[in-house]
Protein backbone atom coordinates (compact mmCIF):
# COMPACT_ATOMS: atom_id res chain seq x y z
CA UNK A 1 0.00 0.00 0.00
CA UNK A 2 2.67 2.17 0.72
CA UNK A 3 4.63 1.23 -2.31
CA UNK A 4 1.48 2.14 -4.19
CA UNK A 5 1.45 6.02 -2.66
CA UNK A 6 5.01 6.29 -2.97
CA UNK A 7 5.00 5.50 -6.78
CA UNK A 8 1.67 7.40 -7.34
CA UNK A 9 3.00 10.13 -5.43
CA UNK A 10 6.41 10.18 -7.79
CA UNK A 11 4.73 9.59 -10.77
CA UNK A 12 2.89 12.47 -10.18
CA UNK A 13 6.17 14.58 -9.29
CA UNK A 14 7.54 12.74 -12.93
CA UNK A 15 4.95 13.66 -15.08
CA UNK A 16 4.49 17.39 -14.28
CA UNK A 17 8.08 19.01 -13.26
CA UNK A 18 8.25 21.04 -16.56
CA UNK A 19 11.18 22.71 -17.53
CA UNK A 20 14.06 20.98 -15.25
CA UNK A 21 16.10 21.48 -12.52
CA UNK A 22 14.32 23.30 -9.75
CA UNK A 23 10.77 22.69 -11.39
CA UNK A 24 10.55 19.37 -9.14
CA UNK A 25 10.67 21.12 -6.06
CA UNK A 26 7.35 22.60 -5.76
CA UNK A 27 5.83 19.22 -7.04
CA UNK A 28 8.08 17.54 -4.67
CA UNK A 29 7.17 19.65 -0.87
CA UNK A 30 3.37 19.53 -2.08
CA UNK A 31 3.43 15.33 -2.30
CA UNK A 32 5.98 14.78 0.69
CA UNK A 33 5.08 17.55 3.15
CA UNK A 34 1.79 18.37 2.50
CA UNK A 35 -0.56 15.56 0.75
CA UNK A 36 1.54 13.31 3.07
CA UNK A 37 3.41 13.88 6.23
CA UNK A 38 6.46 12.07 5.31
CA UNK A 39 8.85 15.26 5.57
CA UNK A 40 8.77 17.82 8.27
CA UNK A 41 9.57 21.36 6.35
CA UNK A 42 12.92 21.30 7.92
CA UNK A 43 13.77 17.22 6.54
CA UNK A 44 12.62 19.17 3.03
CA UNK A 45 15.13 21.56 3.68
CA UNK A 46 17.75 19.46 4.13
CA UNK A 47 16.60 16.66 1.77
CA UNK A 48 17.23 19.94 -1.15
CA UNK A 49 20.25 20.20 0.75
CA UNK A 50 21.41 17.47 0.47
CA UNK A 51 20.24 16.89 -3.78
CA UNK A 52 22.36 20.29 -4.06
CA UNK A 53 25.50 18.63 -2.89
CA UNK A 54 25.06 15.15 -4.77
CA UNK A 55 25.50 14.15 -8.18
CA UNK A 56 21.64 13.64 -9.89
CA UNK A 57 18.60 15.19 -10.46
CA UNK A 58 16.73 16.53 -7.67
CA UNK A 59 13.61 14.24 -8.81
CA UNK A 60 15.01 11.24 -8.92
CA UNK A 61 17.40 12.27 -5.03
CA UNK A 62 13.99 13.01 -3.20
CA UNK A 63 12.90 9.64 -5.09
CA UNK A 64 15.78 7.74 -3.27
CA UNK A 65 15.59 9.53 0.07
CA UNK A 66 11.94 10.10 0.59
CA UNK A 67 11.44 5.82 -0.24
CA UNK A 68 14.23 4.93 1.84
CA UNK A 69 13.18 6.72 4.87
CA UNK A 70 9.31 5.65 4.34
CA UNK A 71 9.71 2.23 3.28
CA UNK A 72 14.14 0.90 3.25
CA UNK A 73 14.91 -0.03 0.06
CA UNK A 74 12.04 -1.39 -1.82
CA UNK A 75 10.36 2.26 -0.93
CA UNK A 76 13.85 3.75 -2.88
CA UNK A 77 13.29 1.66 -5.83
CA UNK A 78 9.30 1.94 -6.00
CA UNK A 79 9.63 5.67 -5.74
CA UNK A 80 12.78 6.31 -8.23
CA UNK A 81 10.91 4.05 -10.48
CA UNK A 82 7.26 5.99 -10.31
CA UNK A 83 9.52 9.15 -10.95
CA UNK A 84 11.29 8.10 -14.19
CA UNK A 85 8.49 6.02 -15.81
CA UNK A 86 6.74 9.29 -17.32
CA UNK A 87 9.85 10.50 -18.32
CA UNK A 88 10.55 7.08 -20.39
CA UNK A 89 6.84 6.88 -22.13
CA UNK A 90 6.46 10.47 -22.97
CA UNK A 91 10.35 10.33 -24.17
CA UNK A 92 9.41 7.55 -26.69
CA UNK A 93 6.33 9.03 -28.05
CA UNK A 94 7.70 12.51 -28.61
CA UNK A 95 10.92 10.80 -30.39
CA UNK A 96 8.45 8.76 -32.69
CA UNK A 97 6.13 12.48 -32.95
CA UNK A 98 9.55 14.14 -33.66
CA UNK A 99 10.65 12.16 -36.37
CA UNK A 100 7.74 11.87 -38.33
CA UNK A 101 7.21 15.65 -37.98
CA UNK A 102 10.24 17.35 -37.41
CA UNK A 103 8.79 20.01 -36.09
CA UNK A 104 7.89 21.29 -32.43
CA UNK A 105 6.51 24.87 -32.49
CA UNK A 106 3.25 23.77 -30.97
CA UNK A 107 4.93 22.15 -28.02
CA UNK A 108 7.22 24.74 -27.31
CA UNK A 109 4.65 27.61 -27.71
CA UNK A 110 2.97 25.34 -24.82
CA UNK A 111 6.37 25.29 -22.73
CA UNK A 112 7.15 28.47 -23.71
CA UNK A 113 3.92 30.30 -21.96
CA UNK A 114 4.15 27.92 -18.73
CA UNK A 115 7.77 29.23 -18.44
CA UNK A 116 6.27 32.59 -15.56
CA UNK A 117 4.48 29.75 -13.78
CA UNK A 118 7.22 27.44 -13.42
CA UNK A 119 8.75 30.70 -11.67
CA UNK A 120 6.05 31.36 -9.35
CA UNK A 121 6.02 28.05 -8.74
CA UNK A 122 9.82 27.82 -7.78
CA UNK A 123 9.62 30.90 -5.76
CA UNK A 124 6.43 29.89 -3.74
CA UNK A 125 8.05 27.03 -2.60
CA UNK A 126 11.21 29.05 -2.46
CA UNK A 127 9.57 31.53 0.15
CA UNK A 128 7.86 28.25 2.33
CA UNK A 129 12.17 27.53 2.56
CA UNK A 130 13.32 30.94 3.29
CA UNK A 131 10.92 31.69 5.85
CA UNK A 132 11.54 27.86 7.58
CA UNK A 133 15.22 28.81 7.19
CA UNK A 134 14.84 31.97 9.30
CA UNK A 135 12.15 31.62 11.68
CA UNK A 136 12.01 27.73 12.30
CA UNK A 137 9.29 25.10 11.73
CA UNK A 138 6.03 27.75 13.65
CA UNK A 139 6.23 30.88 11.09
CA UNK A 140 2.53 31.59 11.31
CA UNK A 141 1.74 30.90 14.80
CA UNK A 142 4.38 32.94 16.52
CA UNK A 143 5.00 36.47 15.13
CA UNK A 144 8.97 36.22 17.18
CA UNK A 145 11.81 37.71 15.69
CA UNK A 146 13.90 35.74 13.10
CA UNK A 147 16.92 34.01 14.18
CA UNK A 148 19.47 36.39 13.24
CA UNK A 149 22.71 33.94 12.47
CA UNK A 150 20.16 32.79 9.62
CA UNK A 151 19.81 35.82 8.17
CA UNK A 152 23.00 36.57 8.00
CA UNK A 153 23.80 33.99 6.54
CA UNK A 154 20.99 34.33 3.80
CA UNK A 155 22.30 37.71 3.41
CA UNK A 156 26.02 36.98 2.19
CA UNK A 157 25.18 33.69 0.47
CA UNK A 158 22.54 35.43 -1.43
CA UNK A 159 25.10 38.28 -2.60
CA UNK A 160 28.01 36.21 -3.30
CA UNK A 161 25.65 34.31 -5.49
CA UNK A 162 23.84 37.19 -7.41
CA UNK A 163 27.68 39.35 -7.72
CA UNK A 164 30.03 36.71 -7.94
CA UNK A 165 28.21 33.82 -10.02
CA UNK A 166 30.08 31.56 -7.55
CA UNK A 167 29.05 27.24 -8.07
CA UNK A 168 26.07 26.83 -4.98
CA UNK A 169 27.70 23.96 -4.32
CA UNK A 170 30.63 26.30 -2.38
CA UNK A 171 27.73 28.37 -1.22
CA UNK A 172 26.04 26.11 0.47
CA UNK A 173 29.05 24.47 2.10
CA UNK A 174 30.55 27.50 3.01
CA UNK A 175 26.88 28.47 5.08
CA UNK A 176 26.90 25.08 6.56
CA UNK A 177 30.61 25.23 7.68
CA UNK A 178 30.56 29.11 9.07
CA UNK A 179 26.74 28.26 10.69
CA UNK A 180 27.84 25.52 11.91
CA UNK A 181 30.54 27.17 13.61
CA UNK A 182 28.78 30.04 14.63
CA UNK A 183 25.36 27.69 15.59
CA UNK A 184 27.79 25.55 18.13
CA UNK A 185 29.49 28.49 19.45
CA UNK A 186 27.01 31.49 20.11
CA UNK B 1 38.13 20.32 -12.56
CA UNK B 2 34.45 18.67 -14.18
CA UNK B 3 36.12 17.77 -17.44
CA UNK B 4 39.10 16.18 -15.56
CA UNK B 5 37.06 13.90 -13.96
CA UNK B 6 35.17 12.81 -17.03
CA UNK B 7 38.21 11.97 -19.07
CA UNK B 8 39.94 10.10 -15.47
CA UNK B 9 36.69 7.34 -15.18
CA UNK B 10 36.89 7.76 -19.06
CA UNK B 11 40.11 6.13 -19.05
CA UNK B 12 38.39 3.80 -16.36
CA UNK B 13 35.86 2.71 -18.24
CA UNK B 14 38.14 1.27 -21.48
CA UNK B 15 39.87 -0.90 -18.35
CA UNK B 16 36.18 -2.35 -17.69
CA UNK B 17 34.94 -2.40 -21.12
CA UNK B 18 38.06 -4.60 -21.79
CA UNK B 19 36.44 -7.33 -19.16
CA UNK B 20 33.53 -6.90 -19.94
CA UNK B 21 34.36 -7.71 -23.63
CA UNK B 22 36.50 -10.94 -22.12
CA UNK B 23 33.74 -12.16 -20.19
CA UNK B 24 31.62 -12.25 -23.03
CA UNK B 25 33.99 -13.04 -25.58
CA UNK B 26 32.15 -16.41 -26.05
CA UNK B 27 29.02 -15.48 -26.89
CA UNK B 28 30.50 -15.44 -30.49
CA UNK B 29 28.06 -13.03 -32.50
CA UNK B 30 26.15 -11.00 -29.41
CA UNK B 31 29.39 -9.58 -28.73
CA UNK B 32 29.39 -6.43 -30.51
CA UNK B 33 25.76 -5.71 -28.67
CA UNK B 34 26.62 -6.66 -25.31
CA UNK B 35 29.63 -4.33 -25.90
CA UNK B 36 27.73 -1.62 -26.85
CA UNK B 37 25.05 -2.21 -24.06
CA UNK B 38 28.39 -2.32 -21.68
CA UNK B 39 29.82 1.22 -23.14
CA UNK B 40 26.01 2.76 -23.30
CA UNK B 41 25.88 1.80 -19.04
CA UNK B 42 29.48 2.46 -18.02
CA UNK B 43 29.33 5.70 -20.03
CA UNK B 44 25.56 7.01 -18.54
CA UNK B 45 26.36 5.77 -15.23
CA UNK B 46 29.98 7.66 -15.07
CA UNK B 47 27.89 10.77 -16.16
CA UNK B 48 25.36 10.68 -13.93
CA UNK B 49 27.86 9.95 -10.63
CA UNK B 50 30.26 12.88 -11.73
CA UNK B 51 27.73 15.25 -12.97
CA UNK B 52 26.91 17.89 -10.51
CA UNK B 53 24.16 20.67 -11.35
CA UNK B 54 21.85 18.43 -12.83
CA UNK B 55 20.43 18.63 -16.62
CA UNK B 56 21.95 21.36 -17.79
CA UNK B 57 25.64 20.85 -16.64
CA UNK B 58 25.71 16.50 -18.04
CA UNK B 59 24.28 17.64 -21.43
CA UNK B 60 27.47 19.31 -23.15
CA UNK B 61 29.17 16.50 -21.60
CA UNK B 62 26.75 13.92 -23.48
CA UNK B 63 27.36 15.57 -26.47
CA UNK B 64 31.01 15.67 -25.71
CA UNK B 65 30.67 11.86 -25.02
CA UNK B 66 28.19 10.14 -27.28
CA UNK B 67 28.82 12.71 -30.40
CA UNK B 68 33.22 13.86 -30.01
CA UNK B 69 33.75 9.98 -28.99
CA UNK B 70 31.92 7.27 -30.35
CA UNK B 71 30.34 8.92 -32.99
CA UNK B 72 27.01 7.60 -32.09
CA UNK B 73 25.05 10.78 -32.85
CA UNK B 74 25.77 13.79 -35.01
CA UNK B 75 26.02 17.31 -33.94
CA UNK B 76 22.85 18.47 -35.41
CA UNK B 77 20.70 15.15 -34.10
CA UNK B 78 21.73 15.74 -30.97
CA UNK B 79 21.05 19.53 -30.12
CA UNK B 80 17.46 18.44 -31.52
CA UNK B 81 17.57 15.16 -29.01
CA UNK B 82 18.45 17.29 -25.99
CA UNK B 83 15.76 20.22 -26.93
CA UNK B 84 13.05 17.12 -26.81
CA UNK B 85 15.20 16.06 -23.32
CA UNK B 86 14.28 19.75 -22.14
CA UNK B 87 10.96 19.97 -23.71
CA UNK B 88 9.75 16.63 -21.59
CA UNK B 89 8.16 16.60 -18.41
CA UNK B 90 10.65 15.38 -16.06
CA UNK B 91 14.40 15.44 -15.04
CA UNK B 92 16.55 17.06 -18.18
CA UNK B 93 19.59 14.10 -17.54
CA UNK B 94 16.86 11.13 -17.63
CA UNK B 95 15.10 12.53 -20.79
CA UNK B 96 18.20 12.84 -22.64
CA UNK B 97 19.67 9.40 -21.57
CA UNK B 98 16.74 8.16 -22.48
CA UNK B 99 16.24 9.68 -25.91
CA UNK B 100 20.29 8.67 -26.75
CA UNK B 101 20.05 5.44 -25.09
CA UNK B 102 16.62 4.39 -27.80
CA UNK B 103 18.62 6.36 -31.00
CA UNK B 104 21.45 3.75 -30.01
CA UNK B 105 20.06 0.99 -30.11
CA UNK B 106 16.12 1.12 -29.57
CA UNK B 107 14.33 0.60 -26.34
CA UNK B 108 16.81 -2.09 -24.65
CA UNK B 109 19.54 0.56 -25.32
CA UNK B 110 16.87 3.28 -23.91
CA UNK B 111 16.61 0.80 -20.53
CA UNK B 112 20.13 0.35 -20.16
CA UNK B 113 21.08 3.78 -19.81
CA UNK B 114 17.95 4.88 -18.00
CA UNK B 115 19.78 2.15 -15.41
CA UNK B 116 22.97 4.01 -15.60
CA UNK B 117 22.04 7.15 -14.69
CA UNK B 118 19.50 6.31 -12.12
CA UNK B 119 21.54 4.29 -10.00
CA UNK B 120 24.33 6.77 -9.32
CA UNK B 121 22.08 8.81 -7.12
CA UNK B 122 20.03 5.77 -5.78
CA UNK B 123 23.04 4.34 -4.52
CA UNK B 124 24.32 7.56 -3.20
CA UNK B 125 21.07 8.87 -1.68
CA UNK B 126 20.03 5.74 -0.44
CA UNK B 127 23.32 5.86 1.74
CA UNK B 128 23.08 9.26 2.62
CA UNK B 129 19.51 8.89 4.10
CA UNK B 130 21.08 5.98 6.32
CA UNK B 131 23.28 8.35 7.59
CA UNK B 132 20.88 11.64 7.38
CA UNK B 133 18.76 8.87 9.97
CA UNK B 134 21.36 8.07 12.09
CA UNK B 135 23.02 11.40 12.26
CA UNK B 136 19.93 13.98 12.00
CA UNK B 137 20.08 14.50 16.16
CA UNK B 138 23.79 15.29 16.30
CA UNK B 139 24.69 18.66 17.95
CA UNK B 140 27.31 19.47 15.22
CA UNK B 141 25.68 17.67 12.10
CA UNK B 142 22.68 19.21 13.25
CA UNK B 143 24.46 22.82 13.51
CA UNK B 144 25.94 22.23 10.17
CA UNK B 145 22.31 21.61 8.09
CA UNK B 146 21.33 24.40 9.75
CA UNK B 147 23.69 26.68 8.57
CA UNK B 148 23.16 24.77 4.99
CA UNK B 149 19.50 25.85 5.26
CA UNK B 150 20.07 29.38 4.57
CA UNK B 151 22.88 28.76 1.98
CA UNK B 152 19.85 27.02 -0.15
CA UNK B 153 17.05 29.14 0.38
CA UNK B 154 19.89 32.03 -0.89
CA UNK B 155 20.82 29.42 -3.69
CA UNK B 156 16.78 29.43 -5.00
CA UNK B 157 16.31 33.36 -4.27
CA UNK B 158 18.46 33.33 -7.07
CA UNK B 159 17.29 31.28 -8.79
CA UNK B 160 14.17 33.06 -8.53
CA UNK B 161 15.58 36.09 -9.23
CA UNK B 162 17.65 35.06 -12.77
CA UNK B 163 14.23 33.34 -13.73
CA UNK B 164 12.54 36.12 -13.28
CA UNK B 165 14.50 38.48 -14.99
CA UNK B 166 14.04 36.22 -17.73
CA UNK B 167 10.21 37.08 -17.78
CA UNK B 168 10.82 40.41 -17.10
CA UNK B 169 13.07 41.11 -20.54
CA UNK B 170 9.91 39.48 -22.57
CA UNK B 171 8.01 42.92 -21.36
CA UNK B 172 4.81 40.73 -21.45
CA UNK B 173 1.61 41.75 -19.40
CA UNK B 174 -0.05 38.54 -20.21
CA UNK B 175 3.55 36.80 -18.30
CA UNK B 176 3.22 38.74 -15.76
CA UNK B 177 -0.15 38.35 -15.07
CA UNK B 178 0.16 34.19 -14.83
CA UNK B 179 3.27 34.72 -12.31
CA UNK B 180 1.24 36.89 -9.90
CA UNK B 181 -1.60 34.74 -10.15
CA UNK B 182 0.37 31.19 -10.01
CA UNK B 183 1.82 32.46 -6.81
CA UNK B 184 -1.18 33.70 -5.30
CA UNK B 185 -3.09 30.32 -5.86
CA UNK B 186 0.53 28.40 -5.14
CA UNK B 187 1.43 29.82 -1.82
CA UNK B 188 -1.80 31.87 -0.71
CA UNK B 189 -4.84 29.39 -1.22
CA UNK B 190 -2.21 26.52 -1.63
CA UNK B 191 -4.09 25.42 -4.72
CA UNK B 192 -2.28 21.90 -5.65
CA UNK B 193 0.62 22.53 -7.94
CA UNK B 194 -0.81 20.25 -10.49
CA UNK B 195 -3.48 22.35 -11.45
CA UNK B 196 -2.36 25.82 -11.67
CA UNK B 197 0.12 23.92 -14.33
CA UNK B 198 -2.78 21.91 -15.97
CA UNK B 199 -5.07 25.43 -15.93
CA UNK B 200 -1.50 27.71 -17.13
CA UNK B 201 -0.80 25.10 -19.93
CA UNK B 202 -4.38 24.98 -21.38
CA UNK B 203 -4.10 28.98 -21.68
CA UNK B 204 -0.55 28.46 -23.23
CA UNK B 205 -2.80 26.19 -25.77
CA UNK B 206 -5.44 29.23 -25.81
CA UNK B 207 -2.99 31.98 -26.69
CA UNK B 208 -1.32 29.97 -29.48
CA UNK B 209 -4.78 28.65 -31.33
CA UNK B 210 -5.40 32.35 -30.85
CA UNK B 211 -2.07 33.81 -32.48
CA UNK B 212 -2.61 31.20 -35.53
CA UNK B 213 -6.18 32.09 -35.89
CA UNK B 214 -4.48 36.09 -35.98
CA UNK B 215 -2.17 35.20 -38.46
CA UNK B 216 -4.42 33.12 -40.98
CA UNK B 217 -6.84 36.01 -41.36
CA UNK B 218 -3.95 38.11 -42.33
Amino acid sequence: MIYLELFWSFFQIGLFSIGGGYAAMPLIQEQVVQVHPWLSATEFIDLITISQMTPGPIAINSATFVGMRIAGLGGALVATAGCVFPSCILMLILAKLYLRYKNMTAFQGVLKGLRPTVVALIASAGLTILLTALWGEEILSSLRAPDWIAVVLFGISFFVLRRYKVNPIWVMAGSGILGGALYLLL
Amino acid sequence: METDRIICCGVFEDELLDIWSLLFLESGKDMNRCKLYGKLFLSTFSLSAFTFGGGYVIVPLMKRKFVDRFHWLEEQEMMDLTALAQSCPGAVAVNASIIVGYRVSGILGALVSILGTVLPPLLILSVLSLFYAAFQSDPVVNAVLKGMQSGVAAVIADVVVSMGGQIAKEKSVLSWIILVGSFFASYFLEINVVWILLVCGALGVLQLLFHRKGEGNL
